[in-house]
């Protein structure tokens, strides 16, 4: 179980985060979502540590998040059950694509020999539909979608139990988006795992979240089960949903 | 009032600059003492910065110890001094003109690229999935980058000094009539210990100079394009300065008193 409670976190003068309170329970799937600019990356990378906030409690299984010390052996362990996928991909340019995804294989406490890591990288590239021959090519060469998958395919490569998603479906087709919503809805089901998402996109929502949260103005506006979200008569989630210009939350930012 | 303010708000901010490189410093080198490390990496950048800064090195002080052998000999014929060339190139390329030379180069060739690459590392969050990935960035990174320069640096000046000599000694031989084996004689019984010990410790610091900036500065880079060339310039530009600044320390260190 994921637990935050009246997280704060301000850059500069801007604050992005006033108390956001928000538990995300074991095995479900919370997608957080919100317009732009809202603090939704804040919230996520907040709880894997690369953000530190300014005031609240992040707690992970009851463990408290915010007071490990980078390169702690505590963090390191912490780290271990998480993989991320990231907005753009975040691939290292300079590996090919398998060792992208055994990165975490190949090095540290959950190292093992290079061919099995090889192995495991290339059965997790077919997991998310990518044959073998992608394996030993570099990120610049793949496009967007591919690049996607494999970034997918590192989340998962440590079958870790909690999963992240930073807008999951940022920059691809229509179709690609489908693709990428149905196999993260599969990945997560058939491990059972924690996700979190963040995304404004609504037909990501509906394909994988269990539960919906929304971001506004700092602070979770509206939580509760994806089904009850057309109908909770929540005017700014209404309008977020319906995608209209008019309403509460002003068009321009 | 306000003139007075600015000036404090100068000097302030630039004490906080030096506290935030030394902090960077001192943290990169406790990560020697820390496992995990990553020979890969270091192997990987000591052929990156040293076995391909070769020929830009090879050729920087060629020229220069050509110029400089035609230079003295032009300089010593107004007081009848022309045969001090071998000598004066000797010193000249070892003590001062081999290490600032191949340190401006590497600040040119290895900070940019250091620079450029973190701070695009930073910028499409590749940094931030190296910690998601449990690989601390100054370990993997940084630590790598700055340990590869310092070490191969004074080989690369090393180098630069035979080459910076050779060049003088072409210029020498074929312009300026001297005699092959007495040039080099000269040479040789001319340079003292000192002279190459100097020489090559220049090396060293300057190599942990141009790579820390470029790790320093591309960790710090803003988002976007913009924030990645003005990385790479910050980090060209300190390199440089501090690596003429500590020239200065450290040929006051060596030869002053």
């Amino acid at each position: 179980m994921i637990e935050l409670k009246g997280v704060h976190k301000a850059f500069g003068s801007k604050e992005v985060l006033r108390g956001v309170d928000l538990v995300i329970p074991k095995g479900e799937s919370m997608v957080i979502i919100g317009g732009s600019g809202t603090g939704k990356s804040v919230c996520l990378k907040s709880v894997l540590g690369l953000v530190t906030p300014d005031k609240g409690e992040i707690t992970v299984e009851g463990q408290d998040v915010t007071r490990l010390r980078q390169g702690s052996r505590e963090r390191d362990a912490f780290l271990a059950r998480f993989g991320m996928l990231f907005q753009g991909g975040a691939l290292f340019d300079s590996l090919h694509v398998w060792e992208n995804v055994a990165f975490r294989l190949l090095r540290g406490s959950l190292k093992r020999p290079k061919q099995e890591a090889r192995e495991i990288a290339i059965e997790k590239l077919r997991r998310v539909g990518l044959t073998p021959d992608v394996a030993d090519q570099f990120p610049a060469e793949l496009s967007g979608g591919m690049q996607k998958r494999v970034g997918l395919a590192r989340a998962i490569a440590a079958e870790p139990e909690i999963i992240f998603f930073d807008e999951p479906t940022t920059g691809l087709d229509p179709i690609m988006s489908g693709v990428i919503n149905d196999l993260i809805r599969e990945i997560v089901v058939e491990m059972g795992a924690t996700a979190m998402t963040i995304t404004h996109d609504m037909t990501s929502v509906r394909a994988i979240a269990d539960k919906v949260a929304m971001l506004h103005a700092g602070k979770i506006r509206w939580t509760g089960p994806v089904a009850e979200m057309d109908t909770s008569g929540d005017p700014y989630l209404t309008q977020f949903i319906t995608g209209s210009a008019e309403g509460p939350i002003e068009a321009v930012r | 009032m306000t003139f007075l303010a600015a000036i404090g708000a100068f000097v302030l901010g630039a004490l906080a600059a030096v506290g935030r490189v030394s902090i960077f410093a001192f943290d990169t080198v406790s990560h020697l003492a820390r496992p995990p490390w990553y020979p890969r990496e270091f192997g990987v950048q000591i052929l990156q910065i040293g076995w391909n800064s070769l020929p830009v090195v090879g050729l920087t002080t060629i020229f220069t110890g050509g110029a400089l052998a035609l230079q003295i000999y032009a300089g010593g014929a107004r007081f009848s001094a022309e045969a001090v060339v071998p000598q004066i190139v000797a010193i000249g390329m070892v003590r001062e003109l081999g290490p600032v030379l191949v340190g401006l180069m590497i600040a040119a060739r290895v900070t940019s690229s250091v620079a450029a690459e973190i701070a695009t590392m930073k910028v499409t969050e590749q940094i931030d999935a190296l910690v998601t990935l449990s690989t601390h960035p100054m370990k993997y990174l940084t630590l790598p980058r700055v340990l590869a320069a310092t070490v191969v640096m004074p080989v690369l000046v090393a180098v630069g000094d035979i080459i910076g000599i050779m060049g003088g000694f072409v210029v020498g031989v074929q312009r300026l009539g001297f005699n092959a084996s007495t040039y080099l004689t000269n040479t040789i019984d001319f340079l003292e210990w000192i002279d190459i010990v100097s020489s090559l410790s220049k090396g060293a610091v300057f190599g942990f100079i141009a790579a820390l900036m470029g790790c320093y500065f591309g960790m710090r880079s803003e988002r976007g394009a913009a924030g990645v060339g003005s990385a790479t310039k910050g980090a060209v530009v300190a390199a440089s300065v501090l690596i003429l600044a500590a020239n200065f320390i450290l040929t006051e260190m060596f030869f002053a008193g």
